[in-house]
């Protein structure tokens, strides 16, 4: 969680887990539909919001779908009936759901979906890595990443503003750990209802298939002379979304007191070398360094909380004068040259002159802890590297037997 | 004509002059998109037979069976796909007024074939 500028007013404070964040958010958020299928570990979300529908604290339309398949395709359904429409998923769900997902950011749906990262099966496994949100990375979603309950909670209700931007009306998951983040229970800060629905406003959608005033097709047949310009044009929006991204951050940092920058960054002022790690295992990043700091050692760690579109300009701002990086990710890519996150970033760092080393770590597949000791083994061949060490190869694999 | 088929100044509109999403903001545009060179085989009208029951113009999913005061006259081959639901519903005996033949394209001698672009 970013630090607070001011607390700008004293507001209600109670513990919550990752996923009850993300429910009570979205029950402050009262969206006009919610279609989802349970799955662990993002059960407790599906769970707490069919009770807030129970006892009447939404006026939501809950679909009790059969799979995530119908679960999404009843989102968009809902989301081209001009509705404000949210889903939650996992893993495999996040895998069936994979077909949709194509059709909800091509149709420039606006739906928020919760994103409990578990991997992928085979062999079944319900712990976190990263596995499933990076299979689906070139959906064209805006997915934004996060490493605590507090940021659940803001991310989520700062998503519908995101979605719903008149210049991005694209889907965006929120995406964070399975089981570490989502069912460890922290202290959230919450915002009064009132205030939620006032920061997310009435829903004012640019598609709406229920308008007898103004007829309109959706889902037609596109062919080859106008389909590569409506891809171009989808593209476009999600490249320049990290601008409503920024804007929206802005405007809720004022309301809640708590800065929602696209990086966050420890110790980049004067860093030599620097990790850079997605959502959970970023804040253990930077645990390890704020330990290596008070050594003397001059290491950062860069954890953008943006994934797609890919803060490029940001992280080469904030990267540009290290000797070393090292990507750790809780994904892999195989048979790729790099992880998912270390390929975006060696693309973006490619024009610099001078650039930074750079290594990828993968680590933690499956729920396996990655351990400060082991951060800190990072951190000091990051340092050796700067020192004029040998590289070493470029992919390992942390604690993993081989 | 449809605004986004609308060919201006000669050139295809570009990526930001699109409707959001690929819908299709306007109705009844279906008429300029012709979808009669898809054929592989064409609905052969015999007007001696018909009764004028209507069942192939009820069922034809492209609006392609043209009636003239409730009595079907012919078929619009720029739009008719050929997909034989017509000559499959036609109900007349002894004789079946609509019959699928080999080819998508009319011979001249297919009289009641009719133009409506």
């Amino acid at each position: 969680m970013a630090i607070a500028e001011k607390p700008v007013r004293q507001r209600k404070v109670v513990g919550l887990t990752g996923d009850g964040a993300a429910a009570d958010a979205m029950m402050q958020i009262n969206p006009d539909q919610v279609a989802a299928y349970p799955i662990t570990p993002q059960t407790e979300i599906v769970e707490r919001f069919a009770e807030y529908v129970a006892n009447g604290n939404v006026q939501t339309e809950f679909v009790a779908v059969e799979s995530e398949h119908s679960a999404l395709s009843a989102c968009c359904g809902g989301a081209a009936a001009g509705g404000r429409v949210m889903t939650c998923t996992s893993s495999q769900g996040l895998a069936l759901m994979h077909e949709v997902l194509f059709i909800a950011s091509g149709n420039r749906l606006p739906i928020v979906m919760p994103m409990v990262n578990r991997t992928l099966s085979a062999p079944i496994n319900i712990h976190g890595d990263h596995s499933d949100s990076m299979a689906s990375r070139d959906a064209a979603w805006i997915q934004l990443f996060c490493a605590d309950a507090q940021e659940i909670y803001d991310t989520t209700i700062m998503a519908v503003r995101i979605a719903e931007h008149p210049e991005v009306q694209l889907p965006v998951m929120v995406c964070f750990d399975g089981f570490n983040v989502s069912h460890d229970m922290e202290r959230v800060e919450m915002l009064d209802k009132a205030e939620v629905q006032e920061f997310v406003g009435e829903p004012n959608p640019k598609i709406n298939m229920l308008d007898p005033e103004n007829p309109i097709s959706i889902g037609a047949l596109v062919l080859p002379p106008f389909f590569f310009e409506h891809k171009l044009a989808m593209t476009r929006a999600l490249e320049g979304s990290i601008k409503a991204i920024e804007e929206v951050g802005k405007e809720y940092a004022k309301l809640s007191g708590r800065s929602q920058p696209i990086l966050e960054t420890f110790g980049m002022e004067d860093a030599e070398v620097a990790v850079v790690a997605l959502s959970g295992i970023g804040g253990t990043a930077q645990w390890t360094a704020m330990q290596l700091r008070e050594q003397g050692l001059k290491v950062g760690v860069v954890r953008p909380r943006v994934y797609r579109p890919f803060p490029a300009a940001q992280m080469v701002e904030a990267l540009k004068k290290v000797k070393a990086v090292a990507v750790v990710e809780k994904a892999s890519a195989p048979g790729a040259s790099g992880a998912p996150v270390f390929q975006d970033l060696c693309t973006a760092m490619y024009g610099l002159d001078p650039r930074p080393k750079m290594i990828n770590y993968v680590t933690g597949l499956g729920g396996r802890d990655t351990s400060s000791v082991q951060y800190t083994e990072v951190f000091k061949r990051l340092l050796g590297i700067a020192k004029g060490e040998p590289v070493g190869p470029v992919q390992s694999y942390i604690g993993a037997r081989e | 004509m449809s605004d986004i088929f609308e060919v201006k100044g000669g050139t295809l509109p570009k990526a930001s002059e699109l409707p959001l999403g690929g819908i299709i903001p306007s109705n009844g545009n279906g008429v300029n998109y012709a979808t009669g060179s898809w054929r592989t085989q064409r609905p052969i009208f015999n007007d001696a037979a018909c009764t004028d029951c209507l069942l192939c113009w009820l069922h034809c999913p492209d609006d392609s069976i043209i009636l003239e005061e409730g009595k079907v006259v012919g078929i619009d081959v720029d739009h008719c796909k050929g997909c034989g639901i017509c000559g499959q519903e036609c109900n007349s005996k002894p004789v079946k007024a609509m019959n699928m033949a080999q080819g998508g394209r009319f011979e001249p001698s297919e009289t009641f074939a009719r133009h409506t672009l």
